[in-house]
């Protein structure tokens, strides 16, 4: 049914994730790598893969210390699968799982190997402390002085303030302006109200409640450190509750601050893994196949300067993704927008429906169009769940190719935006 | 969870002072390794019937070392006593004698197997009290003997012989490692079916098995066990103990299936999972266990019903299951309990499930055998578990020393043991029953 000129075809067949849990809370103490192994591992015994040699495993987090320079081979050597299971990190901000499972499912497309495990964590509660810029410098000369005058000098260079540790920062370098302050900028543009966002969150929660309700997740999720559910999840979450926080983005706009910590993702840790593969290796293997992962697209906006907002590069992507494939945006079961911020899902959205956007920056005769609502992330997506950024793309793809499969048939859209105005979108396919 | 009084009873003074005070002398129990020999010493065979020789030479075939009426000098890894020929009270006297003398002569970690046939109404009586009697003789011999050493039964139904096996399988379990906390007790064979394991190391090889309650505790032991003795192990538990679900299927190679077994359709995703995952469904253990103890004066609805829905009407529904989907020669083991055969202060609800489990059992075995299968049920004593680590000093000492003849609680490796052998193949004639692994507890029969 796909058109896009695959030789042969990529399939999910099962991912694995830790509950999301948020930040300075039930996984301090949990590193990245510990975090990545234990999803890795979960994802194992699901599928049997004891001592299996698999094609490859990417995966990355966002903050990342530098000891961790191979963060994915030093997880898998600590899993049951077989060490010579080759492994590499993969970088894209909030888009880092979906680019690992997206150029894993390349591979295999390419016949280059026959199973993989993409996915991605993120901890805040054990970032990176640096040393600062002048510290560091200081510290390299010495290294490199021959002398004692030398030494001498590099030491004399240190000063004080060098000493004061540099936190991890998630603001623009370009810019200065964190991810929500962006956002909240593109929010106003394009008039998304405070009660849309509310209800998009309020949608968010109960969706993930009812999806823990029913079982869905008990093939989806491991335990971990005492957590077997997101702890971000308010299953009484509600639009007259959220109304009641104060904004947190875009104060500067006074009355017309819209943006809050109910309608923005919390700082969160955690990890996901999918398994995809050759249809052969699945058969192989006698595992299941949830989807076929059939396509996807990058894309990046110049948010620099101003021309566009950071995270609208998904409504750029997703009209080449569509034409590729010879899709509408209408064709779809099923629709996974990323809830970096309601008001991104919203703006994203309402850019699809708004004919200038779509003619003057798509290029397109025609809007995009509205997509049915009822199909959006209908089992709660980073609002309720939480957001470890590089983890997010293994939640989504995992989750979304379960629904198809339940469904039995139809299509879903992926579409993660990034930092630094990027985005991955990507399409899925029930089996 | 380390029996501190066992450690410190078997070491150099601690023996020499348990002794003296004459506090009881548990020893560290003979278990099973691969490669070990069957017994620790030469085997006395008493009984002078047919069956007697057959026994005989049955052992040497086993490459075992055999006596008959006089151990000699032989130091003893076992004596089998051969009954099933004795037709009125009298005739136990002389073998009850001849293994008498022999008694001072058996290894620790030894062995005493009765071999005999059971009472039935239908008997004569002096008949019936004859055979009857064999179960007071085993059972008093075995709480005299010492050292680590069990007594057990085997009774094999009229017509059926030394070559049905299960007669074969059900005496090489209780000569072995494998049986070493189960003592007092009888295997009841009844059928001819079964087949004997091509490797005795390898009894599961090739097959297919579910555990639920695979986590932690007995579960994660059965599903070690039964990887160790060949199955491939389908670990099941609830979603949420994943995680150590997750290391116990990686542990063994097996898959992880994170599931409540109190679901409508647990049997249904079992069945899914074994066949679409492994291409087979041979084994099924019940597993699966909650204690929620109150005095029934304290008693609330969530407290019974919980235990009832997880411990009993769970194993009906998806027995059922099993039994829709037709599953040819599939074998289960249910976890039942001493506390449901001697009831326990505090357990009418626990009590109550797992006596149930024993009635289930019993009543399934004629559905399942007519597919080629069967099931029967365990019921472990004192077993020294995280649970059981969380008794109070004074009744977990008396659970483990006062009360059973081995004067120590159990390893959820002997459960396990058990286990293994009534889900395998030299089990097929076993149905319906349930084995206790209790060490001779005094509670119950």
């Amino acid at each position: 049914m796909a058109s896009s000129p695959s030789p042969r075809r990529a399939v999910i067949i099962g991912g694995n994730r830790l509950p999301f849990a948020r930040a300075n809370g039930a996984y301090v103490g949990a590193s990245n790598q510990d975090m990545l192994t234990a999803a890795l591992d979960g994802l194992v015994a699901r599928f049997g893969l004891q001592g299996e040699r698999l094609g490859a495993v990417a995966a990355g987090a966002v903050l990342k210390h530098s000891r961790d320079f191979n963060l994915s081979r030093e997880s898998v050597l600590g899993t049951a699968l077989d060490p010579s299971t080759p492994a590499y990190d993969v970088q894209m901000a909030c888009a880092t799982g979906l680019e690992a499972i997206g150029s894993l499912a390349d591979k295999i497309k390419l016949g280059q190997i026959e199973s993989g495990i993409g996915g991605g964590v993120d901890t805040i509660s054990d970032a990176p402390i640096a040393l600062s810029d002048g510290a560091r410098a200081g510290m390299l000369a010495l290294g490199r002085a021959r002398s004692l005058k030398d030494r001498m000098a590099a030491v004399a260079s240190l000063r004080p303030r060098d000493l004061a540790p540099s936190a991890p920062g998630t603001n623009e370098p370009r810019t200065g302006l964190s991810m929500g302050e962006h956002q909240a900028l593109t929010t106003q543009r394009w008039g998304i109200t405070r009660e849309a966002q509310d209800e998009l969150a309020a949608a968010s929660h109960r969706n993930l409640a009812a999806a823990y309700d029913r079982g869905f997740f008990d093939d989806l999720l491991t335990p971990y450190r005492g957590l077997s559910k997101d702890n971000n999840l308010r299953a009484d979450s509600t639009v007259d509750k959220l109304a009641k926080l104060k904004p947190a983005f875009g104060k500067h706009l006074g009355d017309e601050a819209s943006m809050t910590a109910g309608n923005s993702t919390p700082l969160t840790d955690g990890a996901s893994a999918v398994l995809l593969g050759s249809e052969a290796f699945a058969a192989e293997h006698s595992l299941p196949v949830l989807a076929d992962f059939v396509d996807y697209e990058l894309g990046a906006v110049d948010f620099v300067s101003g021309e566009e907002g950071l995270l609208m590069a998904p409504a750029y992507a997703v009209p080449r993704l569509l034409a590729r494939n010879g899709l509408s945006l209408q064709d779809f079961d099923f629709y996974e927008i990323h809830e970096a911020f309601a008001g991104t899902v919203l703006s994203t959205l309402k850019a699809w429906e708004d004919p200038e956007f779509c003619s003057e920056r798509l290029g397109l005769d025609a809007p995009l169009g509205s997509i049915d609502r009822s199909k959006l992330n209908v089992a709660g997506s980073s609002l309720a769940a939480g957001h470890p950024f590089a983890a997010t793309g293994g939640r989504i793809v995992a989750t979304l190719a379960k629904l198809l499969h339940e469904k039995g048939s139809g299509r879903g859209l992926i579409s993660v935006c990034a930092a630094g105005g990027q985005g991955v979108v990507a399409i899925l396919e029930a089996r | 969870m380390a029996d501190q009084y066992l450690n410190f009873a078997t070491s150099g003074f601690g023996k020499t002072l348990t002794k003296q005070l004459g506090l009881p002398a548990p020893v560290t129990l003979r278990r099973y390794r691969e490669g070990a020999a069957l017994v620790p010493g030469a085997i006395l065979v008493v009984g002078t019937s047919a069956l007697a020789a057959e026994v005989g030479e049955l052992l040497l075939a086993w490459g075992q070392e055999v006596r008959t009426h006089d151990a000699g000098n032989a130091t003893l890894g076992a004596i089998v006593a051969v009954l099933d020929e004795v037709r009125a009270p009298g005739d136990l006297s002389a073998p009850a004698l001849t293994m008498a003398p022999a008694l001072r002569k058996l290894a620790p970690g030894g062995r005493v197997v009765t071999i005999s046939r059971p009472a039935s109404d239908d008997d004569a009586p002096a008949l019936a009290a004859a055979r009857q009697g064999v179960t007071g003789l085993l059972r008093s011999l075995a709480h005299e003997l010492r050292g680590g050493a069990t007594g057990n039964g085997i009774e094999l139904a009229d017509g059926i012989g030394l070559d049905a096996p299960s007669a074969q399988g059900a005496l090489r379990f209780l000569l072995s490692g494998r049986s070493a906390y189960v003592d007092g007790q009888f295997i009841r064979v009844d059928g001819a079916g079964g087949a004997l394991p091509a490797d005795a190391d390898r009894p599961l090889a090739g097959k297919v098995a579910v555990v639920t309650g695979a986590a932690r505790g007995i579960g994660a032991a059965i599903t070690r066990v039964l990887h160790r003795d060949g199955a491939t192990v389908v670990a099941v538990d609830v979603p949420a103990a994943g995680d150590a679900l997750a290391k116990v299927a990686n542990e063994v190679g097996g898959t992880a299936l994170q599931l409540d077994v109190t679901a409508r359709d647990a049997g249904t995703k079992i069945i899914e999972h074994a066949t679409g995952r492994h291409g087979a469904l041979d084994i099924v253990i019940h597993n699966a266990g909650i204690t929620r103890d109150k005095l029934l004066v304290n008693m609330d609805a969530a407290k019974w019903d919980s235990v009832m829905a997880v411990n009993l009407e769970s194993q009906l529904r998806m027995n059922e299951a099993f039994l829709a989907a037709g599953l040819p020669g599939l074998r289960l083991v249910s976890l039942a309990s001493t506390s449901g055969i001697a009831g326990n202060r505090g357990q009418t609800n626990y009590g109550a499930s797992k006596a149930g489990v024993i009635g289930m059992v019993g009543a399934s075995a004629r559905a399942f055998g007519a597919l080629g299968g069967g099931i029967n049920a365990v019921a472990p004593g004192f077993i020294e578990t995280e649970m059981t680590a969380k008794i109070p000093f004074g009744t977990r000492a008396a659970g483990r020393l006062i009360l059973p003849s081995l004067q120590q609680g159990g390893l959820p490796l002997d459960v396990a043991e058990a286990i293994s052998f009534l889900a395998s193949d030299a089990a097929g004639g076993i149905n319906g029953r349930t084995l206790r692994v209790c060490g001779q507890s005094l509670i119950g029969a």
